[in-house]
Order: structure tokens, then C-alpha cells, then sequence
């Protein structure tokens, strides 16, 4: 679905999960590995505040991502 | 009642000739025409061609759409219950030809249609999701073989037949996985398969490794502080009471929804409907899937211009991916005409 | 290890007044049958029902299903760590009530639990519609949290199928299976030219529903180990979870576990069976390298010359099957792998979320999209209605006439990645 999005939209488009393999075998360009599967933008075990910083953090890798030319698949982990 | 059957060859089948001839335009015949004589004896009285077109290769190649339109007329006329064309074994432009009429045949007819052509043939990869084709040889020495699989298969088409998995009917492969209960149970099979890996003997897969589709990256947002941006999900975050009834797996769409009022995701609002992992999180906040609360909060800061009126959401798992396809259309295609910058997508 | 399967047959299952077998028949008395399962307060109402094989009957939404064993010599009790006190297995003389299955069923805690019917175009998919079923359908109290309302019931289920056994241990059993084994060492010693075998048992262990258990330890706490096969047939591992209903080991798969059987049948002839690696399914990344490469590492210190790998789940855990295939043909050991494939209701897509080429040797277990049509049944054990929530389901798979059209996925085991039944795909 990533992939078509892009295709068909123009814009980039970037993945948040856990599962890094498959959207690299799916053909996600920009990447972003998410917490779990359960909770990719959160982390609930770490109470708010906790849950709060992680998902700004990782929106962040999300802008970084987005904002960054790539050619080919790229993994944003930090 | 015998079946009327249609057959289409090209000029050089039909003793027109060679290369002189690949460019005379499609022609009717009454009957049978060159190799149509043998598949009217192999059909042994079940089935009669009554009708034969004939064109050149070249013709064909070089006008497709007129020249598919002429052969489409001139097949009506016969009132067929079945076109066979070929076969063309590794002939390109006649396997390419073959392969179009049968494909456009079946199409605007709603009939069957088999023709006969090498793996290789370039016609193979164009049409082998649209008709069927039986195997052949590369040259015309095939002939004794292909012409009587062509008609056990036609047959067995008309006479709506179950059929057995592709390689055992002869045909190269609709690209269509079904199921067939086999001889021996899975572990039994594994057992065997693996053996005969160790022993560096051949052995057979039952599923070959895909190759995925890549794209070219797009282009990075140039203004983050005015850019538009959407987030998406695909582990199946809903408005509560799901009002789309998205399914909980194998989705057969997605949802849109408005979210420009809300600055925040929870239990009373949204939930998860994903079938495939522990909803527990999720439906305690669902923000953690869909990170709507802080995108909100790093909007009103100014991080970026403006989250995007609408979320899209689907479920993930088992979801087929010609569906995860063509929802990636769709939804590119709104964003698009939407002015959207750029798109956060969460999976599970 | 030597162990001995006493099987006793059964034939039919009716109630009466004294729970026993005779003459191959399985009796129950229902009030003290329910007696065991009600003790659990989180139940506010315990049924019992009967299903046997032809029978025009429905049962849905099935949780588990659980094959009733019990210790005649070499432990206590069964399932170590949950109805036995925590002690090893695999050894000694175990009772079966072969032909007979209890199985769990009540309303709908998550998605993925499935249907099974006694007759009709559903039935060749599992086993359960060939075995007479005790069926236990429990209502949880009031606003009991799903974790909970999950234990009791599995735990009933076991606890059920351990009072059938008891019952019946007395009986003479019809034929008696042995399972004999020796440590690696003396097995390698007696077939030093064999090619050694282990085999990777892929369990979900992603959360609720989604939970397999060895030794009464949640699989999703542990990290790989070895285990010998016998502990695997005598109850060592107990299913906590759905998955899809299609691909779900139940706990009566597994004490049946058909790679196990398979790979003890060659043993000793075409094959050193070194034993079984229990293994995870992770929710985050680290966890799947984490478990893959222990799993490979395990592998090569064994000597192992191949593995057999079968999956539970689809979908995430496709990855873990690929990381697994992947390290191990990379270290020389050769891979076959079982799984199932989700290629959409028309059968056109890919039926893997993640691809590898060293996955080389594929076994299929089928399309779990498949539809299929079933007839309405003249009885239903259970909540017809929950089909509009199974995965495999939606709200319209149900008609008025109680007839359904849905996919594989929604019926119990039809698509097994142990390898259970014989159903496969192949190209049309």
C-alpha cells in the first residue's frame, strides 16, 4: 500500500512498523522502525510521559525521513 | 450437441507463406484451414470448426487494437463456443497475436479460449493470466503434441470440467494459487523434500520465492514548516462502532475519515479492529497506532503546517496485496488532488 | 527416553451416569463433568455438549482443542505446569482416549478463533470432525477482563480432557505406540552416517490469544531450547491461543505433532532425529533476530545436516520463517519449511508478507482465503453469530438459512503449518 501511495501520489510517503524486512521486501522507500508490533508509535509500558516522548521521537525520525532525498530504500533509525 | 469451434492461425499456417506474406490483413474461411484439419480429428465428432481467420503476423503486430477489432467480427460471425489459436509455439509475433485475440475473445465474447505456445514466448508473460496456454516445444515439431492437449484441455473447458492443477492440464500457469488435497500430508512431503535436498538430489518447491516491485523514491518535502501532511494506518484504527464494517483481516477496503475536530485518540472515539495482534494497547489509547495527539500538539507548535483533514485506515493482515494495491491507488490518487506533502503511515 | 502411547479407541461418546469407556464407547456423566469446570469462579455458566463425526452439527467460536491423556507411569496427572505439578515428561506409559477430543468454545474474547463441522464441505479440512467431541461452552462473569476470561478457559479445557482420562485409565488400551530415543551422543553413535535432523516448532507468542506455552512457561518470556520429541508428545507444549483459527496448533496438534511422528518414523533408517527446538515468534524486531539466530546457532552445534521449520500465524511471523530458512542455508544447513499462504480470495496475490531466496523448500499448507460454502447445520454449539468477527468472516458470511460462505481461515486447523493434513496448492 506504501509503495502505491507514493507511485501514484508523487509524494513521500514514510512507513512506521516494526517488522523492518517486510517493508523493505514490500518496497518502502523511507523507513522508520517502529516499537512493536501492538504499539509502533508508543510505548504504553513506559507510562505516559514515557509513551508521550516516544512518539514524538519517532515523528520526528518521521520528518527527518521526509524532509531527506533518498534513492533507494532507506532505514531511519535515528 | 457438437461445439462450434473457431480456429486462428496466421498466413504462413494457412500456406500463404513466409515473411512475403506477414502483412495481408485478417481473411474468413469457412472450415478448416491447414492444422485444423488434425485438431478436427482429434475433437472425434465432440466439436466441429466451422470457422477459420486467418492474418498475418505483421498486420497483427504492427495494428493490434484494428486488427484485434477485425478478428473479434469476423470470430462473432461463427457464433463459437470456443476460439483456438496457434499453436504458435516460440513464434513471437504469432504467440503475441494468439495471445491477444484469446484474451480479447474471452473478454468481449464470454467464451473459452486455449491456444499453445512456449514458456518463452513473449506472448506467455502478456497473457497467460487471460486465457490458457497449453505448453509446447519451441518449434513446430511440437505439433503432434500440442494440437492433441489443446483439445483435451478445450474439451474439458467446455464441458466445465473441474480441473487439476496447471502442470498435470498441460497449461502454463493463470498465476492462480488453489488448493488440491495431495497423496501424502505436509510433513510427509517436507520429510521427503528434504531429504532429497541433502542428498543433492532435484526436488520440486511448492511455492517459488516472488521478487517484489521497487519504486523511485519521491522527492523530499522542501518546507517542512508549510507543508500539508497526512497519516494513515493500516492496523485497523476505526471510528468506534467501526460505521465502515471493516473487516478484521483480508480487508476489502478502507475508510476515510474526518478527524480535523479531534486533537486526540481515545477509547471513547476510535478503536482497533485489526484482527492480527494484542488490541490491548490500541483500544486503551490509539494513539500508539495512530499517532493523532502528538502530530496535533507538533502542528500548533509549528513543526509542520497542517495535518491533513482526513486519516485513512485499513487492516493489515492477510489483507490480499492486489487490494493493498489498489487501496495505495486510491488513497495516493485523494491525497494528490488533496495538495497533501507528504504521508505518515503506521503499520502493525 | 522411552515412552509408551496406550490407546485406547473411541468409537461413540454418550452421556450416563458413570464417566468410563466401554467397549470403545466414551460415557460421561455430565453433572460431574460440568463440576470440574464450574470450580472456576470466572465461569457464570458452564455447558456441556456432545459433537461425533457425520453428525449435522456447528460448533463456533472453538478456542482450543485438547486430545484427553493422562500418566499412567512416569509422572502425574498431564501438561506439566498446569493440571501436573511441575515435573519432566516423556518417559514412561501415557493413557489416550484416541478418538476423542475435548474442545473449548464460548463468546468471542478476540478474532481469530474458528468453527468446525461434523459433516459437510467443511469437515475434510480438520481432524475434529473425525473425533467425538466434549464440548465446553463457558460464559465469563460480567465484565471479566479478556486475560482472564482466555486462562479459564484454556485451563478447563485441560482440566476437562485430564478427568476423561482419569476416568478411563483403567481400560486395556487397543494398541500400545513406543517412542525410544537415547541422548544425541548415543544415537549419533549408533548412526554415525545418518544425516542429523532437528526441527524448528515456530509458536506464536504475541499476546493475548496469541500465546503458546512449554512447561507452563509463556514461550514469549523464553529464549530457544532443545527439547527431546517425547516431551513433545507427552504434553510439554500447551496452545494459548487462536492465531487465525486456520494455522492455530492446537494443543491436540501438538501432542500429535505430525513432524515429530514423521521424523521418529525414519529415525534410525533415513535419518538421526537430534530432537525438537521449540522456538518464538516475536512482536519486535530484536526479538525475531534474537530467536533466528539462537534457533540457527542451536542447529549448528547440534551437527545438524537439515531442518525442518513450521510456522504458526501468518503474516509478521513470515519474517522469522524467512530469518530462519535464511541463517541456517547460509551456514550450510539445509531448510524445508511449512507454512500456509494468504494469495486473496481469487488466488492471484502473494501469499507471503516477506520472501527470502534461500527459502528454497516451500511445503504448502494451503490458502487460507479459499472460500468455501457451507450448508447450514441442523444444530449449533455455540454463537453462529460471532462468524461476522472471526477472521475468515464478515458481517454478511452469514444467511438467514444458517448457511455461510467464508474463507479457510475461519475454520480450526484447515490450514495447519504443521503439516497435519494433506491440503496443499499449486498453480492453476
Amino acid at each position: 500500500m506504501v509503495r502505491e501511495i507514493e507511485n501514484t501520489a508523487g509524494i513521500p510517503v514514510v512507513q512506521i512498523a516494526t517488522i523492518v524486512p517486510i517493508m523493505m521486501t514490500v518496497g518502502a522507500n523511507r523507513i522508520v522502525p517502529g516499537v512493536a508490533i501492538p504499539h509502533p508509535v508508543g510505548d504504553p509500558e513506559a507510562g505516559y510521559e514515557g509513551d508521550q516522548k516516544k512518539r514524538r521521537e519517532l515523528l520526528n525520525r518521521a520528518f527527518k525521513a521526509m524532509t531527506t532525498q533518498v534513492d533507494e530504500q532507506t532505514i531511519f533509525s535515528e | 450437441m457438437t461445439f462450434r469451434v473457431v480456429h486462428y492461425i496466421n498466413q504462413f499456417y494457412a500456406g500463404m507463406g513466409g515473411e512475403d506474406t506477414a502483412h495481408v490483413a485478417p481473411s474468413s474461411r469457412e472450415g478448416v484451414v491447414g492444422p485444423g484439419l488434425q485438431l478436427q480429428n482429434l475433437l472425434e465428432g465432440e466439436g466441429e470448426v466451422v470457422g477459420t481467420i486467418i492474418c498475418g503476423d505483421s498486420y497483427y503486430g504492427e495494428n493490434m487494437e484494428k486488427a484485434q477489432a477485425e478478428c473479434i467480427e469476423m470470430i462473432k460471425a461463427f457464433e463459437p463456443d470456443i476460439l483456438i489459436a496457434g499453436p504458435g509455439f516460440n513464434a513471437g509475433r504469432y504467440g503475441v497475436a494468439c495471445g491477444d485475440i484469446c484474451a480479447a475473445a474471452g473478454e468481449q465474447l464470454g467464451i473459452p479460449t486455449v491456444t499453445a505456445l512456449f514458456a518463452e514466448n513473449p506472448g506467455v508473460e502478456m497473457y497467460q493470466k487471460k486465457t490458457f496456454i497449453v505448453e509446447t516445444t519451441d518449434s513446430a515439431r511440437g505439433m503432434r503434441k500440442a494440437l492433441p492437449n489443446m483439445v483435451t484441455l478445450s474439451l474439458k473447458l467446455l464441458k466445465n470440467e473441474k480441473l487439476g492443477p496447471a502442470k498435470e492440464e498441460g497449461y502454463l500457469s493463470r498465476g492462480i494459487r488453489k488448493g488440491f488435497f495431495h497423496e501424502q500430508t505436509g510433513a510427509e512431503r517436507a520429510m521427503d523434500m528434504l531429504l532429497k535436498k541433502i542428498r543433492g538430489e532435484e526436488f520440486e518447491t511448492e511455492l517459488e520465492m516472488p521478487v517484489f516491485k521497487k519504486i523511485k523514491p519521491a522527492a523530499p518535502v522542501k518546507d517542512l514548516s508549510k507543508a500539508t501532511i497526512a497519516i494513515c494506518t493500516s492496523g485497523g484504527i476505526v471510528p468506534f462502532g467501526n460505521p465502515d464494517h471493516i473487516r478484521v483481516s483480508s480487508a476489502e477496503k478502507y475508510g476515510k475519515y474526518n478527524i480535523s475536530e479531534l486533537t486526540d485518540l481515545t477509547p471513547e472515539n476510535y478503536e482497533s479492529i485489526h484482527g492480527g495482534y494484542d488490541r490491548v494497547y490500541a483500544n486503551d489509547n490509539p494513539d500508539v497506532v495512530l499517532p493523532l495527539d502528538v502530530m496535533r500538539e507538533m502542528e500548533k507548535e509549528g513543526v509542520f503546517g497542517k495535518l491533513h483533514e482526513f486519516v485513512y485506515c485499513t487492516t493489515g493482515t492477510g489483507t490480499a496485496v492486489a487490494n493493498a494495491e489498489s487501496f495505495g491507488q486510491s488513497i495516493g490518487k485523494d491525497l494528490k488532488e488533496a495538495g497533501v506533502d507528504a504521508v505518515i503511515l503506521t503499520a502493525t | 527416553m522411552r515412552l509408551e502411547l496406550h490407546n485406547a479407541t473411541v468409537k461413540d461418546v454418550q452421556w450416563s451416569e458413570k464417566t468410563c469407556l466401554k467397549d470403545n464407547v466414551l460415557y460421561v456423566n455430565r453433572e460431574e463433568a460440568i463440576k470440574v469446570v464450574a470450580e472456576d469462579e470466572n465461569f457464570s455458566d458452564v455447558q456441556l455438549d456432545l459433537a461425533r463425526p457425520g453428525e449435522s452439527v456447528r460448533i463456533i467460536p472453538v478456542k482450543d482443542a485438547v486430545e484427553p491423556r493422562i500418566k499412567l507411569e512416569g509422572g502425574t496427572s498431564f501438561f506439566p505446569g498446569f493440571c501436573a505439578p511441575m515435573e519432566p515428561v516423556g518417559e514412561g506409559a501415557t493413557f489416550v482416549l484416541k478418538g476423542a477430543c475435548v474442545l473449548t468454545c464460548g463468546p468471542i474474547v478476540a478474532f481469530q478463533e474458528g468453527f468446525i463441522d461434523m459433516s459437510g464441505p467443511a469437515s475434510p479440512y480438520n481432524p475434529f470432525s473425525g473425533t467425538n467431541n466434549v464440548v465446553i461452552v463457558a460464559k465469563p462473569v460480567e465484565d471479566l477482563e479478556k486475560h482472564a476470561y482466555e486462562k479459564s478457559l484454556r485451563e478447563a479445557g485441560l482440566k476437562l480432557s485430564i478427568y476423561l482420562a482419569d476416568q478411563c485409565k483403567e481400560t486395556k488400551a487397543d494398541d500400545v505406540e513406543v517412542f525410544d530415543k537415547g541422548t544425541i551422543l548415543e544415537e549419533n553413535n549408533q548412526y554415525p552416517d545418518l544425516p542429523k535432523i532437528t526441527y524448528f516448532c515456530m509458536s506464536i507468542t504475541q499476546g493475548l490469544l496469541h500465546d503458546t506455552f512449554l512447561y507452563g512457561a509463556d514461550m514469549k518470556h523464553i529464549v530457544p531450547t532443545l527439547v527431546h520429541p517425547n516431551e513433545i508428545l507427552d504434553g510439554a507444549m500447551v496452545s494459548g491461543n487462536c492465531v487465525s483459527a486456520c494455522d492455530k496448533n492446537t494443543t491436540f496438534h501438538h501432542v500429535n505433532d505430525p513432524i515429530v511422528l514423521e521424523l521418529y518414523k525414519r529415525h534410525g533408517k533415513e535419518i538421526n532425529f537430534l530432537g525438537v527446538i521449540p522456538t518464538l515468534e516475536s512482536t519486535v524486531l530484536a526479538g525475531k533476530e534474537r530467536s533466528t539466530w539462537m534457533n540457527a546457532n542451536l542447529a549448528r552445534q547440534l551437527g545438524a545436516d537439515g531442518v525442518v521449520i513450521s510456522e504458526e500465524g501468518y503474516g509478521n511471523p513470515d519474517t522469522d520463517l524467512c530469518m530462519n530458512a535464511k541463517k541456517c542455508e547460509d551456514w550450510g544447513i539445509k531448510t524445508v519449511v511449512i507454512s500456509d499462504e494468504a494469495a486473496g480470495v481469487d488466488g492471484s496475490s502473494q501469499g507471503l508478507a516477506d520472501a527470502t531466496p534461500e527459502m528454497t523448500g516451500f511445503v504448502s499448507a494451503g490458502n487460507v482465503n479459499e472460500m468455501i460454502e457451507v450448508p447450514a447445520m441442523e444444530k449449533i454449539i455455540g454463537f453462529p453469530e460471532s462468524i461476522a468477527f472471526l477472521s475468515g468472516g464478515a458481517s454478511d458470511s452469514l444467511r438467514e438459512d444458517g448457511s455461510m460462505y467464508v474463507e479457510l481461515q475461519s475454520i480450526i486447523g484447515s490450514t495447519n503449518e504443521l503439516g497435519f493434513s494433506k491440503l496443499g496448492c499449486e498453480w492453476v
